[in-house]
């Protein structure tokens, strides 16, 4: 039987993936050139929730999701993935696995392997598929994808845009619980942007996983997030957590809707006192 | 298309620039005879002509051959030494702290040091003058494979690293399969330059050393040793001949290391 049967017949697999983030500080270095990176940070996140995480840079966004992914350790406090804990008093870093993939900020696919050698990478390592049925499940991902015909080719040949929906999808064949997402679509033009978000959105209502998203863009955030945590300036806090109450699927047409642009409106309040802080404090940049 | 006619026109260029070249040297070794005109240096140069006379009788004589043919062993073995030892070595370096911080300093002191400066040494350690030569070959290109392998691998976007452990990679598999894959641009930039210095230094051994085996034998004792040879009898256009063959045997085994790394790297193509 494979995986896509396996969705077939079972639609309503258990929802997984809820991540719950309890006080958890992260200082960085030691002595005078100490700094405290993210102080006391509290998420609970939902199985399956698309969860945003907006704040200005240098807030510690990346550093939660460092913690969480397993490449760094944390100072104090515990992270849980569906009730187990990954990281803790006595066990300072968790151990990166495979469910909790990671998509980074400008991409990581590998430039050595064709498309489709990318995308069967984790199965096939991991051993849990023969490398000719993880190739035909990446085959038939790519098609829905609209990414048929690149197969062969290598990631230097794509366009950003395509090379980050390949990358989505190699994290996808992983089956992960959690989706790690790392401002993956910054410096993106807005077009270009506006077609990622559609994808993703797409990808999430087809796919049970539980998404952690990292962003500068309040829109990008209020477009695609179940919820939206706005972090404060360092070191990094909950300052507000907002619930984006728009139904999916959603497409462009919310973006002009009086509730988006009311959402928005919050955010923007929580987000520019914290960045106007952060510009106070050196960090010119915005974005 | 568009890529074949470039290539045309850049083959068409390269042959009008050496033939230029020769042209010019033509004009420059004869314009005393001339004009009356003696250029400094040029004029101490035998003309193409006297070159081409000197190389039609050279190539037929089975010293020249085996010359070649020395020297070029001399570089294969010097060569695939410094690759076998030096790559695996270097990244040794690359991901054992401990084992760079033994090796790193010694190496460092031992990498300035001009693989000339090791022939009597290396006569002095090995007991045949063919290994004396082809252990300097080695260092030649030793220190540009091992230096260029572990900076390569050092420099690996961590991201690639970061992303296969996500994706459930252990150490092996990250070694395997993304440490070595990226370091693969470094190591054949390492092989190309390091395939250069070793035609250097292969040939400046053979003049110092006396030509090894077969300056004794009569096997012809390498390139080098046939230039010095042929400058000590004062004939200075075989001097010539046995540069001109040095460059080109150097541009072939250099094309021949890149188009194997191009086969090896076909994802370069596409950066």
């Amino acid at each position: 039987m494979n995986s896509l049967e396996h969705e077939a017949v079972a639609p309503a697999k258990q929802l997984r993936g809820g991540i719950s983030i309890r006080n958890v500080s992260k200082v960085y270095g030691s002595g005078r050139s100490s700094f405290m990176a993210v102080d006391s940070c509290s998420i609970e996140i939902a199985p399956g929730e698309l969860h945003v995480i907006v704040g200005p840079s240098g807030c510690g966004k990346t550093t939660l999701l460092n913690a969480i992914a397993g490449f760094h350790s944390i100072s104090s406090g515990e992270i849980y993935l569906d009730g187990e804990l990954l990281c803790g008093p006595g066990k300072p870093q968790a151990a990166p696995g495979a469910d909790r993939v990671v998509v980074f900020q400008n991409g990581a696919l590998f430039p050595w392997k064709t498309i489709l050698d990318n995308l069967t990478y984790g199965p096939v390592i991991q051993g849990l598929m023969t490398k000719k049925d993880a190739q035909n499940l990446a085959r038939e991902r790519m098609a829905t994808a609209g990414l048929s015909g690149f197969e062969d080719s290598y990631p230097g040949e794509l366009s950003s845009g395509m090379a980050r929906r390949v990358e989505i999808a190699r994290a996808l064949l992983n089956d992960p619980k959690v989706l790690l997402l790392d401002e993956p679509f910054r410096g993106m033009d807005n077009l270009t942007k506006s077609i990622m978000h559609e994808s993703l959105l797409q990808i999430y209502d087809r796919n049970e996983v539980t998404v952690f998203f990292i962003t500068h863009d309040i829109e990008e955030a209020a477009f695609l997030g179940s919820r939206v945590s706005v972090m404060t300036t360092r070191p990094g806090r909950i300052k507000e957590t907002i619930d984006v109450d728009i139904p999916r699927p959603r497409d462009y047409r919310v973006l002009t809707s009086d509730k988006f642009l009311g959402l928005m409106g919050r955010i923007v309040d929580a987000v520019a006192d914290e960045a106007q802080k952060a510009f106070e404090a050196g960090e010119r940049e915005l974005a | 298309m568009k890529r074949k006619m470039a290539g045309g026109s850049a083959l068409l260029r390269g042959i009008i620039g050496t033939a230029l070249f020769i042209g010019l040297w033509q004009v420059g070794t004869s314009l005393d005879s001339w004009t009356g005109v003696s250029l400094p240096i040029v004029a101490q140069l035998p003309p193409p002509s006297s070159v081409l006379d000197a190389f039609l009788p050279l190539i037929r004589s089975h010293g020249f051959w085996s010359s070649a043919y020395l020297s070029f062993v001399r570089v294969f073995w010097g060569f695939m030494a410094a690759m076998v030892i030096g790559i695996p070595f270097g990244l040794l370096m690359a991901v054992n702290r401990t084992a760079k911080a033994i090796c790193f300093p010694v190496f460092e002191i031992l990498r300035p040091i001009p693989p000339l400066a090791w022939v009597p040494a290396a006569i002095i350690f090995w007991p045949a003058p063919e290994l004396s030569i082809t252990f300097v070959t080695f260092l030649g290109a030793f220190f540009t494979v091992v230096i260029n392998t572990v900076g390569g691998a050092e420099q690996i976007d961590r991201r690639f690293l970061l992303a296969a452990q996500s994706m459930g990679a252990d150490k092996r598999t990250i070694f395997r399969r993304v440490l070595l894959p990226a370091t693969l641009p470094s190591i054949a930039t390492g092989a190309v330059v390091g395939m250069g210095i070793t035609w250097q230094v292969v040939v400046a051994a053979e003049m110092i050393s006396g030509g090894g085996q077969g300056a004794t034998t009569g096997g012809g004792g390498g390139l080098g040793f046939l230039i010095w040879n042929s400058y000590l009898g004062g004939a200075i256009p075989k001097v010539v001949v046995g540069m001109i063959v040095l460059g080109v045997l150097g541009y072939a085994s250099s094309t021949i290391v890149r188009i194997m790394s191009t086969k090896l790297m076909p994802w370069n193509r596409a950066i």
